[in-house]
Parts: structure tokens; C-alpha cells; sequence
């Protein structure tokens, strides 16, 4: 079972992700691979739920972009968490493609990159369920300076410099 | 390390690693034990007795004591025992620029 | 803490932290203390926290793990070389090694003493942030940046710039693979920009305002490229959108199946300049905008910090030199090799070498870095830089000190007078040290300093440069010597391959092997071969590379090699 982090907090996980092999899908929020919207495009657009897609770490921005009036959630896949393409991913939805909805992120990251995550766009991070708490919770407090803009709307210190992160 | 395991059974083989906690050249030894010296090591002659023991090296490692054990050469004569290849035999001793550091020197990391 | 502040030599020409600075540090630092923790407890593994040390330049190596320090664009105080000089003797074996990116590796770290090792440096503005790993690493640039004579533009100011911006960007910390940014605000290119990932060019644009050159795809390991032209003149407001625009180019494209094809390079070659040019171009489009607008005022503040010393208003000719110089022939020597030509009148900036006849090449003892510091309070308004070629500077003495900096300098076994020669060998540390190795690189660079280490006749063969790396990731940037050494193994024997005609300046070239490779024992003396040829064909004026450039490599394979090989 995944747990999931918004805001450093464990969430209520309203989205059901399906099988692309599942033949009925169910009522509700769901999250669907971007192979699999492609596939039922027609059906899943009929439906009147939420629906979220998800992306590989390299099926980018672009492969989206045009359908994502669409969907309220994108999930972006780290098959490993030095596979940083959807930081990428993610700040281009938000900056290049005006996206609004949640984006999360799955697969295998580490509380060491949440706030990068949080400054790249994203809104949510599924962990698994052994997962440290403690150590997810802190990790938006940890650094509290940044010296590059980014999508958090960070107060501006001095020069290049902004303040970031919860004060912990 | 993969390694064609013919020939394998006629060499010598040890166990080393590094230690987590100080980065200190490691040899697995008797009692599943990690020697500071490549003399304590325990040599294997039998390659299903070599992969057991790396086995086991290898939960050592998943608990934290050292990092990524591996199997390596030595060869043995004048009743000592020393690494085959250079790269070995410099981890074993030392640097071979600083004769006054490291094993060669009695240093402990 | 304003400990830095405190010494009446504080006047480098360096960017001074303030409390917004120390606070990240220390944040900093304590996330990694937590790492560490986290790793011992087993919340973390060794694959999880490989990646996550070496963005803090934590290496294990051979013996023991390494710590590499960063020296952005390789400035320091005397107050942090003192501390580097105390680090290593309280937590290493009283020694250091400065290497080809301008930083300093410590190599018989504990894992467990991190963290306080990082408080130490900490104290004095220091740290070990991407010194490593698969993120934006230490700008590098020109050692005598702020000094040299022909300089159109202040590297360290953007340098400093891009040091800020990349530390933790939250979306290129995690890359297929290393980035490297070099650059340099004079012609002659100082900095080996051709080798880089991203190179910049800093010059005057018609206008007058400050612009960039960007060049792209630079790098050496198994396979070299020469960076290429991305965009000439491009406005000083843009430099940083530009550079995100790179950047995320080559997070989304550059490849991730293949370690030895994920550098930006690769993606260079295989999509082609013009192309990437176009990708990269529209994705600038898009991010260019207020937000990311390098502003002005920005950068005249980070342009205070690089103010000059205060400089004395002298005569250019110094008597006392001239006299000094025909009296003694040693510092006579010393001059003409290590003391090069500044932009204010009365001054000179000096290479101090770290590569005595017989030594181990960027290695300094604690003591010798005390020393350096204190001489660099002396002569150099308490600041010195490090170089690319492993050596370090003093970069602003008075002409009519330069005697009495000599003379110190030998107290110490500094004094040794062969910047750009034969003895001043760039050598990676090899399989003495490095994990990496497949032979070793110090010995040989001993055994070459010690055959060639009479100092006339190094004078004699002018110009050479040597530079050996102990495998193929070429941190000794074996590619680009005038005499390139690869240590490779052979079934388990230490063996070196050897190339000519490499050059990391403005006329940046790679060498070509010139002959099979050789035994350990065979090095040196194909060396002394091919600077016997060089000897014998030279023309008046002619330095070896230009001999080799003249020739051919053939000529050199047939004399050293015999006409078979
Ligand atoms: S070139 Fe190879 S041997 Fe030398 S330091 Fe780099 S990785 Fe190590």
C-alpha cells in the first residue's frame, strides 16, 4: 500500500490508479497511463469522474499538453529517484502549459528531494507505506534559502536569493 | 565482478569491502568476522564455498557494517597471502607513493 | 561569525558570505548530517545514499573515503586555507590535494566525521556542495581572473553567479549525468573551456555591454569532444534563462541507458548542433521572461564583492628585479616561468608550483598551505587562487616583492621554477588513491619530474605539457596534453598509452596516439625520446606542440616507435 504526502502531511488518496489491462473501470477518480488514454480516449472522456493520467519518466510534457484540459491530475512515474526528467516534466506543465491541477509524483523518491519536487510544481508525493514519516515531514523545513526562482512563489531576500520551504 | 567460472576453481579467492562507518579496507574473515589485515582473511579455494560466504558477506552489508563486499585473486607463497592484481594489492597496503600511510604503515583507518 | 571579517588582510577578491549565506550553509550541513544518520540507522541504502553523498563530494575510494572540497572557481582567503590546512591535519594525514577543478580532495576521511569536517569548513564559508555527482558542479575559470592583462571581462562575477544559481536547483540536480560550466573573460582562454559541458566566453559586445559566447558539448572520458559554438552574443540579462534552457534540454533528452553516453556531449553528436541549437532556442523563448531576467542590479551587487585590492600607484619597471634577476640566475629562472604580466602597473601575478621535482603533483602539506597563507597575507592581499593545473597563485604581488616572495618560497620547497614546463605535470591520482584506476598516474609523473628535473634543461625544451590520467575518465585531462599518458590495465598489468599534439587553450586540440602502448617501466623514456625529437627538428621560437603541429605525429611514432610500428 502507498501512503500520500501533500504538504508534508499524510493525505486522503481519492484517486484509484487502473490496470491497463482492467477491462471494467470503476466509478470514481482514476488514473490512467497515457497508453491507455490513448486507447479509450472516447469512453474515458464520457465518464463523468475525475480523471488523472500518468507518465513515464520519458514520455514528457509535450505528449500531453494538448489534451490536458482533460485531466485534474497528472502523475509523473520515477522509476528511480535519479531519473530527474519529471522535474522537468513538471515545470513545463505548470510554466509552458498552464496546467492547474495536481500533479504527483510516483515511483521511488526520496524525502531528500521533496522540496525539490515542491519547487518544480508538484502537489503530491506517493510513498510506500514503511516509508519514514519523519523524515518526509521535516524535509520541507530543512533548507530554508534558495538561490534560483522556481514555481514556489518564494519571498525574495536579496540578489538572487529567496526564501523557501515551511518554517520548521 | 562477473567472472567466468572456469578457472575460478583453481584460484584463491578473499572477501573484501570497505566499512561503512569509516571507509577502512575490510577482509571477511573466520566467525563471518572483517580483519583489518589481508593476512587474517579467510581463503577460499572452492568457488561454491567463495559465492556462500560473499553471500553472507553481502548481509553484512545490507545491515550497515560494510559497503558492497566483493570477491577478489590472491595468490599465496613465503607463507604469506597477497592480492593477484595491482589495484588489490594497493588497497591492501596503501598508497604506493606514501610508504609512510596506510596498512603498509600500520595506520588504522 | 564574523570571524572572516575580523583579519586586517581581508581584501580577497572573493564573494563574502552574509547571514543568508551562513544560514543555507548550515542548513546544508545539517541535512547532511541527517543523511549520514539516516544511512547508518538503514533508512537509507548504499544506492539511495551514493547519489546523495556525492552531491556533497564524498567519494569512498581505495582506503578510505575522500572528501572533495569546493574552491569556487578555485578563489580562496588565507583564512580558509588555514582551515583546510587545520581539516587536514585533525581529520586526514596533514595533507591535501588540489586537483584539475580547482578543488581540494582530502583522502582518509571517516564517513562518521563528516558532518563536523563540514562545520569546520562551514566556520570559514566553505563546503563540499556538488563537488560531485550527477548535478551542476564548481564553476570553474581562469586562475589569474581579476589580474591578467588581457581580460575584457571579470569572470568571477558570473562565475559567482552561476555558483548561486546552480547550488540546489531544484530541477537539475538529478541529470543523466555530471555538468560541467567553465569560464573566461579573456582571449586567451585559461580556463580549457573546449573540455566543458557548457563553456562561456565572456566579452564586450558592440555596445559595449557585457556578453557570452555559449559553447556546448565539451568533454573528455572514453569518447572526447570539443565543445562547440550554441549562441554568440548573448545578453548579459539572458545568461540564466539561457542556461536553464540548456539545461533542460538535456535533462529531458540526454540519455540515461548508458553511463558513458549520457554526457550532454553525446546528445550533441547524435542530434547535431544545429538542431539542438533550435530545440534549445524555442525552450529559451518560452523561459525567457521577467522572472528569470538576470537584473543589472544584481550583478553590480555580486560586482562589488570583486572590487580590486587596493592596489599602489607604482612604476611598471621595478630596478630591484632586473638586478635581482642578472644576479641570480635560479630566480632569474623562477620569473621568466612563474610570474606573469598584470594589468596594474608595479604588480605580477605568481604561480606557486606544487609540482617539485620527484613530488606528488597538487599535493600540499598542511604546513606548506599555512605557509602559502600567510604569504599570501604578506604579498597578495590574503587571498590566492587554485589552478586548473594543480598549482596555486598569489595573484596580485608587487614587482619589487617578488625576490623577497621567492625567497620565502623556498623555505617551504615552493619555489620551484617550472609553471607550463616539462615538471609541471598534471596528474590525476590514480590507482594510488581512486577507485576508478586501472593504473597509476603519480609515480610515473615522479619518475618524469625526477629525469627531466634539472631546471635548465626543462628551460631548454620549453613549453610542455604533460598530462596523465589513470583511466579513461581523463580527470588528468590526458586528451589535451601536448604529451597525453592514459594508464590502462592489460590483463591485469598497468600499461599507458601516449598521445601528442593535444591543447586545452583558445586552439583547443586532441591528441593522437602516437605509438602502442608501453609497460610502466618504458613510460619515461618514450617521453625523453620524443623530446629528444622535438630537440633535434625544432625551429627558432617553435614549442614542442608547434614541432608536432609542423610534422605530424607519424614522424614522432616512426623516431620513437621505429618506422614499423
Ligand atoms: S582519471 Fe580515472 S583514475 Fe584518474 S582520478 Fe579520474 S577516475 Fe580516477
Amino acid at each position: 500500500m502507498a501512503l500520500l504526502l501533500k504538504d508534508g502531511a499524510v493525505a486522503e488518496n481519492s484517486w484509484l490508479a487502473i490496470d491497463d489491462e482492467a477491462v471494467t473501470v470503476p466509478e470514481g477518480p482514476v488514473i490512467v497511463s497515457l497508453e491507455r488514454w490513448r486507447r479509450d480516449r472516447a469512453a474515458l472522456s464520457a465518464r463523468n469522474t475525475p480523471l488523472g493520467v500518468r507518465l513515464k519518466s520519458d514520455q514528457l510534457a509535450g505528449e500531453v499538453a494538448a489534451d490536458l484540459d482533460r485531466f485534474t491530475l497528472v502523475a509523473l512515474e520515477f522509476p528511480v529517484f535519479r531519473d530527474g526528467r519529471a522535474f522537468s516534466t513538471a515545470r513545463e506543465l505548470r510554466e509552458h502549459h498552464g496546467f492547474t491541477g495536481e500533479i504527483r509524483a510516483v515511483g521511488h523518491v526520496l524525502p531528500d528531494q521533496y522540496q525539490f519536487l515542491v519547487r518544480t510544481g508538484f502537489t503530491s508525493v506517493e510513498v510506500a507505506d514503511t516509508a519514514k514519516l519523519e523524515s518526509w515531514r521535516h524535509a520541507l523545513s530543512e533548507i530554508s534559502v534558495a538561490y534560483q526562482a522556481a514555481l514556489t512563489d518564494d519571498t525574495p531576500l536579496s540578489n538572487l536569493r529567496r526564501r523557501v520551504g515551511t518554517v520548521g | 565482478m562477473a567472472r567466468p567460472a572456469e578457472g575460478f576453481a583453481e584460484g584463491l579467492r578473499v572477501i573484501t569491502a570497505n566499512r561503512l562507518d569509516s571507509g577502512a579496507v575490510v577482509w571477511f574473515g573466520p566467525g563471518d568476522s572483517w580483519a583489518h589485515r589481508i593476512a587474517a582473511a579467510t581463503i577460499f579455494e572452492r568457488a561454491e564455498e567463495a559465492e556462500a560466504a560473499l553471500e553472507r558477506a553481502k548481509a553484512a552489508a545490507a545491515a550497515g557494517v560494510v559497503v558492497e563486499p566483493y570477491l577478489i585473486e590472491v595468490v599465496r607463497g613465503d607463507d604469506r597471502v597477497r592480492p593477484l592484481r595491482p589495484r588489490e594489492l594497493i588497497r591492501s597496503l596503501g598508497p604506493s607513493v606514501r610508504a609512510d600511510l596506510g596498512i603498509q604503515a600500520g595506520q588504522q583507518q | 561569525m564574523t570571524h572572516l571579517q575580523a583579519g586586517p588582510y581581508h581584501q580577497a577578491g572573493q564573494y563574502h558570505y552574509d547571514e543568508i549565506d551562513r544560514r543555507f550553509l548550515a542548513e546544508r550541513v545539517e541535512q547532511f548530517r541527517r543523511q549520514v544518520e539516516r544511512r547508518i540507522s538503514g533508512e537509507l541504502t548504499e544506492a539511495e545514499f551514493r547519489p546523495l553523498r556525492l552531491m556533497n563530494g564524498l567519494y569512498l575510494q581505495l582506503h578510505a573515503y575522500m572528501l572533495r572540497v569546493a574552491v569556487p572557481y578555485g578563489v580562496l582567503s588565507s583564512a580558509q586555507l588555514r582551515q583546510l590546512a587545520a581539516i587536514g591535519r585533525k581529520y586526514d594525514r596533514g595533507y591535501g590535494h588540489f586537483t584539475t577543478r580547482q578543488n581540494l580532495q582530502f583522502n582518509w576521511i571517516k564517513l562518521v566525521d563528516v558532518p563536523a569536517i563540514l562545520d569546520d569548513l562551514a566556520k570559514v564559508d566553505m563546503h563540499a556542495i556538488q563537488t560531485s555527482g550527477n548535478c551542476i558542479r564548481n564553476v570553474t575559470t581562469d586562475q589569474f581572473a581579476g589580474a591578467a592583462e588581457d581580460e575584457v571581462v571579470d569572470p568571477r562575477v558570473y562565475a559567482e553567479i552561476m555558483r548561486q544559481w546552480s547550488t540546489l536547483h531544484p530541477e537539475f540536480t538529478f541529470l543523466p549525468r555530471k555538468f560541467k560550466i567553465a569560464i573566461t573573460g579573456s582571449p586567451h582562454d585559461r580556463a580549457a573551456l573546449a573540455i566543458h559541458d557548457v563553456a562561456v566566453r565572456a566579452r564586450r559586445l558592440a555596445d559595449g555591454a557585457v556578453g557570452f559566447d555559449i559553447y556546448v558539448g565539451g568533454g573528455l572520458g572514453r569518447s572526447p569532444f570539443l565543445a562547440k559554438l550554441l549562441r554568440e552574443g548573448l545578453p548579459e540579462a539572458d545568461l540564466l534563462a539561457y542556461l536553464e534552457a540548456v539545461l533542460r534540454i538535456y535533462n529531458q533528452y540526454g540519455r540515461r541507458d548508458n553511463i558513458y553516453k549520457a554526457r550532454i556531449k553525446i546528445l550533441v553528436h547524435e542530434v547535431g548542433i544545429d538542431k539542438l541549437r533550435q530545440q534549445i532556442d524555442a525552450e529559451f523563448e518560452r523561459i525567457r521572461g521577467p522572472k528569470y531576467r538576470l537584473e543589472s542590479a544584481i550583478v553590480d551587487a555580486i560586482r562589488a564583492h570583486f572590487a580590486p585590492p587596493p592596489f599602489e600607484v607604482l612604476p611598471d619597471e621595478v630596478p630591484s628585479v632586473v638586478v635581482a634577476m642578472t644576479g641570480d640566475a635560479a630566480f632569474a629562472r623562477w620569473v621568466q616561468t612563474n610570474v606573469v604580466r598584470h594589468r596594474q602597473p608595479g604588480y605580477a601575478s605568481v604561480t606557486i608550483s606544487l609540482k617539485p621535482a620527484g613530488g606528488i603533483p597538487g599535493d600540499a602539506t598542511s604546513e606548506q598551505m599555512e605557509a602559502v597563507a600567510d604569504l599570501a597575507e604578506r604579498f597578495s592581499f590574503g587571498e590566492l587562487r587554485v589552478s586548473h593545473e594543480q598549482n596555486l597563485v598569489l595573484a596580485h604581488v608587487r614587482r619589487d616583492a617578488l625576490h623577497a616572495l621567492w625567497t620565502e618560497l623556498g623555505k617551504h620547497g615552493l619555489e620551484t621554477a617550472n609553471a607550463g614546463l616539462i615538471g609541471d605535470i598534471i596528474a590525476c591520482p590514480g590507482l594510488d588513491y581512486c577507485a576508478l584506476a586501472n593504473a597509476r598516474s603519480i609515480p610515473l609523473a615522479q619518475q618524469i619530474s625526477e629525469r627531466f628535473a634539472d631546471p635548465e634543461r626543462q628551460h631548454l625544451i620549453g613549453e610542455l605539457k604533460i598530462k596523465m590520467s589513470g583511466c579513461i575518465n581523463a580527470c588528468g585531462h590526458h586528451h589535451v596534453g601536448h604529451i597525453g599518458v592514459l594508464g590502462v590495465d592489460k590483463h591485469g598489468v598497468e600499461t599507458y598509452q601516449i598521445t601528442i599534439g593535444g591543447s586545452a587553450d583558445e586552439k583547443a586540440a586532441l591528441g593522437a596516439v602516437v605509438g602502442p602502448a608501453v609497460g610502466y617501466d618504458e613510460v619515461t623514456d618514450k617521453i625523453e625520446r620524443l623530446v629528444a625529437a622535438y630537440l633535434d627538428w625544432r625551429l627558432e621560437g617553435e614549442r614542442f606542440i608547434d614541432t608536432v603541429a609542423r610534422l605530424g605525429v607519424k614522424a614522432f611514432r616512426e623516431r620513437v616507435y621505429g618506422p614499423a610500428a
